[in-house]
C-alpha cells in the first residue's frame, strides 16, 4: 500500500522496455532508423550550438542587415544584421528544449491523470469529462488562449503546451489500463495481496507505457511546431531569444527581399519533426503492431 | 470423510448490477451469476465444479478468493468469515488462498523475470531478505519440475506447459492451503494437461493442499475430483462423490451433461441426451427451477416452485422435484 512496496529488487521501468533484442527490432525498421538519426543529428547540433555556431546569434550589425548568403554569414542575416546561422542553431536548443519539457510534462500529467481514471472507476466518469471538456479545443487554439493570458516567455509556452496535450496522453494511458487491470496477472497480484500502488505500476503501468511512448513521441513533434505558431504570433518565448519561430516571425515582413531568414528556421522546423514523426511511426510499428497502418 | 471442513459456503450470492450512462446512470437489471449457492470443502479434498460456460463457476472460485465481493452470504474458512475481513487481515488470509489460472499467457506479467514474479509474494508480505527469497525461487521452481536458471527468463520464453508450471509455483510460494484451479489444463495441448494434472496431484499429496477444481472437462474432473458439484444458471444442481455422480447422476441436466461424453468404445450404445434451446439469461432467470425450460421431464410444479438441494442417497444431494429425496 505504501511506496515501500516498489523498492526493493525492482529495476527501472526503463530498464525493462530497453532490452538488447527490442532494439535490434527498432534498428530494422526503417523509418525508425532514419528518423532516429535525423533527430539526433538535430540534438547533436542544440546541445553543441555555442562550438557550431559562426557568430553571437544575438550580436546586431547594423551594415549588414538583411544580408544575402556570403563566406561571413553561411546563411545571410536577417533585419538587424544578426547571423541566421547562428541563429537557427541556438534556436534548435530552445525549440527542443520546449519539445522535452513539454514531454515530460504531458507524461507526468497524462499518465497520473490517465492511470487514476482508468483504476479508480468511481473518478473516471469525472476526469474524463474534464478531459473531454479540454480536448473540445483545438490545442493550438488552447495554447494561444493560455500562452497569451499568461504572457508571453518559454515557460508559459511549455505550460500552455502541457495543458493543450495532457487530455490526449491521459485517454491513451486510461485506455491501456483499462485493458490490462483486466488480466490475469493483475488478478493473481490481487489474490496475492499486492497493494494498489504496487498494482498500478509493476503490473499495469509497465504494461502500458508502449502507447504512450509512441504518442510522446508525436507530442514532442507536436510541441516544436506549436512553438512555432505560438511564437509567429508573439505569444511564445520573447523576442530577441532564437528559436524557431520567432525567426520565422521576425522575417515574415522581408520575405520578398530576404526569403532566407524564413526558409532556413522552416527546413529545420521540418526535419525535426519529420526526424520525430519517422521515430514515432517506427516506434509504433515494433512496440504497437496492431495499429501498424498496411502496405508499409 | 470425516476430514474437517476446510472452506464452507452458505448463500453464496454475486449479483452484477447492470447500468448504463453518465454518472448515476440507469439500472437495466441484474446479472445473478452466483445465486445462493451451498457447499463444504474438506481439506484435503479435490472439489470440482462443472457446468456451462456463463453458469457461474468462475465467479463462484473468485468468490472465494474475495477477488470478487460477494453480494451475500458468508465463506468460512477454518470457520473463519472470510467475507467479512477487511485490510490487513484480509491480507494476511490471501496467503493461505490462492489461485491458478486458465490462461498462462495472461497470467504472468510479461514485464517481470520469472524470478522476479515467484519472489513477489514473498515481497509483498515480507518474508524473508533477498537472499531468503532467492532461495525460495529456487525451491519452487524445482518443487514444479523447472531449472534454476528459468528463473531469470521472461514469460515469453516459455512454453504453455512450462508457464503453467510458473503460475502454480507462484500460487504455492506463500505456503496456502486451499487453491482455486480456474479451468487450469483447458489452454494447454492434451499431452501437456496430463503431466500438469499430474503435478497437481503430486504437489497435492506433498503438501496436503486443498483444491476447487473448475471444468468444464469432465474426463480430467472424474480423474483428478473427489467430489464434484454441478452448476447451472448460478445455483448447485447436483453434488456428490465422484464415482457416485458419474454412475448415477440424479439431476436431468446432470443427466444430459455427462451424456455428452463421448466413450472410447464406439460400439457401445449411447443415450445421448439432447438439451433444446440455449441456457436462459442470468438476467432473468426462469421462475420456479431454472432448468424447467430446457428439461425433457419438466412438470407443472417445476415452472412454479424452486427445487432445494435435498439429500437423495448418502453424501449425494440433487435439486430435483423429481428425485425423491432419501427419508
Amino acid at each position: 500500500m505504501t511506496t515501500a512496496d516498489l523498492t526493493d529488487d525492482d529495476r527501472g521501468m526503463l530498464g525493462r522496455i530497453v532490452d538488447p533484442a527490442l532494439l535490434r527490432r527498432l534498428f530494422r525498421n526503417r523509418s525508425f532508423a532514419i528518423g532516429f538519426t535525423m533527430f539526433v543529428v538535430v540534438v547533436l547540433i542544440a546541445f553543441f550550438a555555442d562550438l557550431l555556431a559562426p557568430h553571437d546569434p544575438l550580436q546586431n550589425n547594423y551594415r549588414y542587415r538583411l544580408g544575402e548568403p556570403n563566406q561571413v554569414h553561411l546563411l545571410g542575416t536577417d533585419n538587424f544584421g544578426r547571423d541566421i546561422l547562428s541563429r537557427v542553431l541556438h534556436g534548435s536548443r530552445v525549440s527542443l528544449v520546449i519539445g522535452l519539457l513539454v514531454v515530460m510534462l504531458t507524461a507526468v500529467f497524462g499518465t497520473l491523470i490517465g492511470a487514476v481514471s482508468g483504476y479508480v472507476r468511481q473518478l473516471d466518469n469525472v476526469i474524463m469529462r474534464v478531459m473531454d471538456g479540454l480536448m473540445a479545443f483545438p490545442p493550438i487554439l488552447l495554447a494561444i488562449a493560455i500562452g497569451a493570458t499568461l504572457g508571453p516567455s518559454l515557460f508559459n509556452a511549455v505550460i500552455a503546451l502541457t495543458v493543450a496535450y495532457t487530455p490526449r496522453t491521459a485517454r491513451i494511458v486510461r485506455a491501456s489500463v483499462l485493458v490490462v487491470r483486466e488480466t490475469e496477472f493483475v488478478e493473481a497480484a490481487r489474490a496475492l495481496g499486492a497493494g494498489h500502488l504496487r498494482i498500478l505500476f509493476r503490473h499495469i503501468l509497465a504494461n502500458s507505457l508502449a502507447p504512450l511512448i509512441v504518442q510522446l513521441t508525436f507530442i514532442f513533434a507536436l510541441s516544436i511546431l506549436a512553438e512555432a505558431v505560438l511564437s509567429y504570433i508573439g505569444v511564445g518565448p520573447r523576442p530577441p531569444t532564437p528559436t524557431f519561430g520567432n525567426i520565422i516571425a521576425e522575417g515574415r515582413n522581408y520575405i520578398a527581399e530576404a526569403p532566407w531568414i524564413t526558409i532556413w528556421p522552416g527546413i529545420a522546423i521540418m526535419t525535426t519533426v519529420l526526424g520525430l514523426n519517422l521515430l514515432g511511426d517506427g516506434l509504433r510499428d515494433v512496440l504497437d503492431p496492431r495499429l501498424r497502418v498496411e502496405g508499409r | 470423510m470425516t476430514d474437517p471442513v476446510l472452506i464452507e459456503a452458505r448463500g453464496l450470492t454475486k449479483h452484477f448490477p447492470l447500468r448504463k450512462g453518465f454518472i448515476l446512470g440507469r439500472n437495466l437489471g441484474t446479472v445473478r451469476a452466483v445465486d445462493g449457492v451451498d457447499f463444504d470443502i474438506r481439506t484435503g479434498e479435490t472439489l470440482a465444479l462443472v457446468g456451462e460456460s456463463g453458469c457461474g463457476k468462475s465467479t463462484t472460485g473468485r468468490l472465494l478468493l474475495r477477488l470478487v465481493e460477494p453480494t451475500a452470504g458468508s465463506i468460512r474458512y477454518k470457520g473463519e468469515d472470510v467475507a467479512a475481513l477487511a485490510g490487513e487481515a484480509l491480507r494476511a488470509r490471501r496467503r493461505d488462498l490462492q489461485i491458478i489460472f486458465q490462461d498462462p499467457v495472461g497470467s504472468l506479467n510479461p514485464r517481470m523475470t520469472v524470478g522476479e514474479i515467484l519472489a513477489e509474494p514473498l515481497v509483498i508480505h515480507g518474508i524473508g531478505d533477498a537472499a531468503g527469497r532467492a532461495r525460495r525461487v529456487r525451491e519452487l521452481l524445482s518443487l514444479v519440475g523447472l531449472a534454476q536458471h528459468h528463473a531469470r527468463r521472461y514469460p515469453h520464453e516459455f512454453s504453455g506447459g512450462q508457464r503453467q508450471r510458473v503460475g502454480i509455483a507462484r500460487a504455492l510460494a506463500l505456503q496456502p492451503a486451499f487453491l482455486v484451479c480456474d479451468e487450469p489444463v483447458s489452454a494447454l495441448d492434451v499431452s501437456i494437461q496430463a503431466q500438469i494434472i499430474n503435478l497437481m496431484q503430486e504437489l497435492q499429496r506433498e503438501l496436503r493442499l486443498t483444491y476447487l477444481f473448475i471444468s468444464h472437462n469432465l474426463a480430467v474432473v472424474r480423474h483428478i475430483a473427489s467430489r464434484v458439484a454441478v452448476m447451472y444458471l448460478g445455483r448447485i444442481v447436483e453434488l456428490a462423490e465422484t464415482d457416485e455422480l458419474f454412475a448415477r447422476p440424479r439431476h436431468p441436466y446432470t443427466q444430459a451433461l455427462l451424456s455428452a461424453v463421448p466413450t472410447p468404445d464406439p460400439d457401445r450404445p449411447r443415450r445421448r441426451i439432447q438439451l433444446q434451446g440455449d441456457v436462459p439469461s442470468p438476467i432473468n432467470p426462469p421462475a420456479g427451477c431454472r432448468f424447467h425450460t430446457r428439461c425433457p421431464l419438466a412438470e407443472a410444479q417445476c415452472r412454479i416452485v424452486e427445487p432445494v438441494l435435498h439429500a437423495v442417497a448418502p453424501g449425494h444431494a440433487a435439486a430435483c422435484h423429481l428425485v425423491r429425496p432419501i427419508s
